[in-house]
């Protein structure tokens, strides 16, 4: 449910970073609770973004998230598969279901995060 | 107020405690009360501070469905209307039409009248439904791609329309052209008071406007019934980085280019001339039309077609995060009504009308005011247009179905000869256009109206 | 190829799907004036595209259309804070006498006087049922009474040069509206929180409130049916730190001749006249939503409001009106309704209203407080909250519940509002139904308990006789199709 390579914001967004590159998403929790999501609005490429900084929003039928950068810096890529098929963060929230991609500013701020263990327990 | 009805209570005779419209008998609510587990409904309502409860009201006794039908014909007898042998020439934003009698037939269906929003899409397919029809019917008379199910009316149509536009533009500019009607503006001003949103008068004719508008707002036909230059304004808005914002009269829609082929961005109209009546200002419904890609930005209710678990058609509403129930103080508008009993007249009235009868009506209508407005033009002292027989004013000089007519004197002491011959004469817009009367004339004029209101114009006149 | 019997099944096509070209459903009349020069080709569009259908074709659609409808008229209704009571036939017939439906509203007063004092006598009775005498009847809806409300707030404020108030308290319990009036009146959203019984907690809003308050925005009865037990120290409250209190009337049904708003100590509210005063919901609107204000406020009024003067009635602008925020004069043939109901109970009548509204919500909870959870365990006023909590740890939510219900001919009651309560389903049945419909809906309700047990799935399914089970809306809302299109 929490792939251990991953780690969490309390707002229920992922990270992974691979280099300085950070892909961020949202957890199988946040999409349960959302329940079918309707509609993803995302940053343009080469917005600036600080940490815990709103970047965009996510829709299910009946209810609208903010979502929250678990990390910042610059986005340099989004999802547009998750634009034009929303479902995609229900069927599969950390592969085809990312939303962005961030060339991270400080590696140090991963470690504001939660590790798949610790974010884990704070769902009970 | 019917005599029997002010006489004191203690002089009526005394009636059964059960009104018509409550069923409850005396037995039963002991029952219930016993039931709740209390002796009187002083217990359920302990927590009304007793000083307070139980006040004085000065209303008075509950009239019989008799009683109440005659009130009603002494309050209706106490107006002027075609009921009472009026003929009418006002319009200014309302409109005389024939109702045909599919509409108020359709009217009378306790199932469409007494329903609720449809919250619940499983039980209320029929609302939906139409709904779905009003929207289409919006989209093909304004030829815009997407519709909402309905607003209020439309000047708050308008009005969202241009804070919508704020928010796609990010800009805090509104420019509305200046031969808009005053009402448009008065409600944009009430809706956006608060929002940081300026306004700023355009020329109809400007080759020129500032750069940080969000959008050009144009009514067109105007408030003076004239047709703009929808084309040439919304490039104009566009090469600035504006929307075009136009508030149609649908009627002139049957006849006249749509917005949708000029590339506007947002439709709005007042839909009362749709089989609405006049029923002094209200309620009506305002159309509201926009392209595809700004749905999103779109205020009120709005229903899309999808398929049940078995896979048969169905219709709910949408895209509900945009509202107010889900989205709090962050809606694109406080708006929770379709004013879905109105869409449904509208959808009805196109639905009869039809593709030949919509051109007949918009032909009709276009026909009787010219022939009126060139009558009124032969009169000595009268003459046509804003600057008096000048027609070229910059704002083109088709005009639909109303117009301006100079009077040789007061168009407001005209107006009360006018009356003294049951005439209501066209709107004095003094205020406007020096000894200005703006005058409509639709199908529901006959030729014999609207030679008697010439001749009446005539005689006045030569008296001024 | 053999055609199939289905009575069951239901012809959903659309007008554009029906049309024939040639076919039509009314005539206009030829022109009786001498044919005009028609205006420049290129003005004109050649590019309508609109159904052809015959007269029957028409009248046919739209009534089957109508058939596939819960409503009043056929169905009881048991939807919390919507008041779906009876909508008097009466009612519609008289507010369509031509010498009302025809009336312009530019015409001079003295042409539309019975008008203008149908106006007046409603604005006196609203004033007085609320004790509110300042009465607009110009916002087309509750939300632009709320929202006129708000602004004649502002502007009272502004008045005495106290224009940094700039904050609107909310219960965490209130409509959705009410934080989005708010915002479109530029207020800042603070909200203050209920507590354990349903009440705004009276400490947090002392806290809460101060010089920044313009208004503190309370549902009374609350969105809980539950009447605020403090209310007259909440106004104390606000009212000591210079603000305004506003109440949000969705609820006066539960009020009439009970207890006046006014009295409370309430500077500001709304009613909707489609509910406590029974003009038809319509299906969605239209509306009325009146704005009744204390004498202090009433110059501060929307215009117009009708008057009577020497030399008869008038519609006047009121000295330091927040202006226009509507076409014209508000809804008037639903005020027109609302004049016929309330002339209709008169005072005796309207107070029976009340009583039996809260008689028969109290015997439905009483009812069903065994089977459901309540939100406050306390009496009610015209509505109860239920909780579906204890069937949602049995597998069912409140939803189910709701879609249950559709399937005896009951319309679902407002789910999951208000949203501080889990599984809400709020039941309001108003005066208008007999305890045999009470006694009805409560063994259905009992029974829906049992079936949890017996056979969830029938439950989880519902509703299963409808004209359609459930839709997928989420389908709807990926790929909106919104209107009829050609190539479908």
């Amino acid at each position: 449910m929490y792939p251990d390579d991953l780690k969490y914001s309390k707002e229920h967004e992922w990270v992974r970073v691979d280099g300085n590159i950070a892909e961020i998403g949202v957890t199988v929790f946040a999409q349960d609770s959302l329940g079918d999501v309707v509609f993803v609005e995302l940053p343009e490429v080469g917005t600036k973004i600080r940490q815990f900084d709103k970047f965009g929003e996510i829709e299910s039928v009946k209810a609208v998230s903010d979502l929250y950068s678990p990390v910042g810096g610059t986005v340099i890529e989004v999802n547009s598969n998750t634009v034009d098929s929303p479902e995609t963060v229900n069927d599969d929230p950390y592969g085809r279901g990312w939303l962005i991609k961030v060339e991270l500013a400080d590696i140090g701020q991963l470690d504001a995060l939660m590790d798949s263990e610790t974010y884990e327990s704070s769902l009970e | 107020m019917t005599p029997s009805s002010n006489a004191p209570l203690t002089d009526r005779p005394a009636r059964s405690n059960n009104h018509p419209y409550i069923p409850s008998t005396d037995s039963e609510r002991a029952e219930m009360l016993s039931a709740i587990g209390v002796d009187s409904l002083e217990d359920l309502i302990a927590d009304i501070p007793p000083e307070h409860r139980h006040p004085r009201l000065n209303l008075a006794p509950g009239l019989s469905e008799q009683e109440l039908a005659a009130e009603f014909s002494s309050i209706a007898a106490e107006n002027s209307s075609s009921s009472n042998g009026y003929i009418s020439f006002l319009g200014a934003g309302a409109y005389r039409h024939y109702i045909p009698s599919t509409v108020r037939s359709i009217l009378q269906r306790g199932e469409f009248v007494t329903a609720y929003t449809p919250y619940q899409p499983e039980a209320a397919q029929g609302t939906l439904q139409v709904g779905f029809e009003f929207q289409t019917a919006v989209c093909q008379l304004t030829g815009m791609e997407v519709a909402n199910a309905g607003m209020y009316d439309g000047p708050t149509a308008f009005a969202e329309a241009c804070l919508m536009a704020a928010r796609l533009t990010k800009r805090s500019k509104v420019g509305v052209i200046s031969t808009s009607d005053t009402r448009l503006l008065e409600t944009l001003v009430a809706y956006s008071k608060y929002q940081d949103v300026e306004l700023v008068e355009v020329e109809p004719d400007a080759v020129e406007i500032p750069a940080d508008l969000a959008c050009v707002g144009i009514q067109n036909p105007n408030f003076f019934g004239q047709i703009e230059d929808v084309e040439r304004l919304t490039k104009l808005a566009h090469e600035n980085g504006a929307l075009s914002v136009v508030h149609v009269n649908p009627t002139a829609l049957g006849m006249f280019r749509s917005p949708g082929e000029f590339d506007v961005d947002i439709v709005t109209a007042e839909g009362q001339p749709l089989g609405v009546p006049l029923a002094f200002g209200g309620p009506y419904v305002g159309l509201f039309a926009c392209k595809k890609s700004h749905v999103r930005q779109m205020p009120g209710r709005i229903i899309g077609r999808t398929t049940d678990t078995r896979g048969r058609i169905g219709y709910a509403l949408t895209l509900q995060t945009r509202e107010q129930h889900i989205r709090r103080e962050r809606a694109t508008s406080n708006i929770c009504t379709s004013t879905q009993l109105i869409a449904l007249m509208v959808a009805a009235f196109v639905a009869t009308l039809g593709k030949q009868g919509m051109k007949d009506l918009a032909n009709l209508c276009y026909q009787k005011a010219h022939y009126a407005a060139a009558a009124i033009d032969r009169l000595p002292g009268f003459t046509l247009g804003r600057a008096g027989n000048d027609d070229s004013n910059g704002s083109g000089a088709t005009f639909f179905h109303e117009f301006v007519v100079r009077c040789p004197g007061s168009p407001g002491a005209i107006n009360s000869a006018l009356l003294k011959k049951k005439i209501i004469g066209g709107l004095d817009i003094f205020d406007r256009v020096d000894n200005g009367m703006l005058v409509c004339v639709t199908e529901a004029s006959s030729k014999a109206d609207i030679d008697r209101f010439v001749a009446a114009l005539g005689e006045i006149g030569a008296s001024q | 190829m053999t055609i199939v019997a289905n009575p069951g099944d239901i012809d959903r096509r659309l007008l554009m799907d029906r049309s024939v070209p040639g076919r039509r459903a009314f005539t206009l009349p030829e022109s009786d004036v001498p044919a005009q020069e028609m205006p420049d080709s290129s003005l004109l569009r050649d590019d309508l595209e609109l159904p052809e259908v015959s007269q029957l074709d028409v009248i046919r659609y739209f009534s089957v259309l109508s058939q596939l409808n819960f409503s009043i008229d056929t169905n009881f209704y048991p939807l919390g804070s919507c008041t779906m009571k009876y909508n008097p036939k009466i009612n519609d017939e008289l507010a369509s006498l031509p010498g009302l439906a025809d009336i312009h509203p530019l015409q001079p007063d003295e042409t539309v006087q019975g008008a203008l004092r149908l106006l007046t006598s409603l604005q006196d009775d609203l004033g007085e049922i609320t004790g509110l005498p300042g009465v607009s009847l110009a916002p087309l809806a509750g939300a632009q009474g709320e929202y006129a409300g708000l602004l004649i707030a502002r502007a009272y404020h502004e008045s005495r040069n106290d224009a940094g108030r700039t904050v609107a308290i909310i219960p965490d319990s209130a409509h959705g509206t009410n934080p989005a009036s708010a915002a479109m009146a530029g207020l800042d959203v603070v909200t203050v929180r209920s507590d354990d019984s349903g009440n705004v907690d009276v400490e947090d809003l002392r806290e809460l409130a101060d010089d920044r308050t313009a208004v503190f925005m309370l549902t009374i009865p609350s969105t809980l049916g539950l009447f605020e037990p403090n209310i007259l120290e909440i106004t104390k409250i606000i009212h000591d730190t210079g603000g305004l209190v506003y109440a949000d009337g969705a609820n006066l049904n539960a009020l009439l001749g009970l207890v006046k708003l006014g009295d409370l100590g309430v500077d500001i509210c709304h009613s909707n006249l489609h509910k406590t005063f029974s003009t038809p919901h319509g299906g969605g609107g239209p509306g009325s939503g009146p704005v009744m204000v204390s004498n202090e406020l009433a110059k501060f009024l929307p215009k117009p409001v009708a008057r009577k003067t020497e030399n008869g009635y008038v519609l006047a602008t009121p000295e330091s009106s927040i202006g226009a925020i509507n076409g014209f004069h508000g809804s008037f043939s639903i005020a027109a309704r609302a004049y016929a109901y309330i002339k209709a109970l008169g005072l005796e009548g309207l107070r029976s209203v009340s009583e039996n509204a809260i008689i028969g919500a109290n015997y439905i909870q009483a009812g069903l407080r065994d089977k459901y959870n309540l939100a406050a365990d306390r009496y009610c006023m015209h509505e109860t909250v239920l909780s579906a909590t204890r069937q949602k740890k049995r597998g069912v939510a409140g939803l189910d519940i709701a879609k249950r219900l559709l399937d005896f001919g009951i319309h679902a009651p407002t789910m999951y509002f208000p949203m501080i309560v889990d599984e809400a389903l709020m039941v309001e049945p108003t005066e208008s139904e007999s305890k045999e419909t009470l006694d009805h809906f409560i063994a259905v309700m009992r029974q829906i308990d049992d079936e949890i047990n017996s056979n969830p799935e029938l439950v989880h399914g519902a509703p299963h006789d409808l004209p359609v089970t459930r839709l997928d809306e989420a389908k709807a809302a990926r790929k909106p199709i919104l209107r009829w299109t050609a190539d479908e």
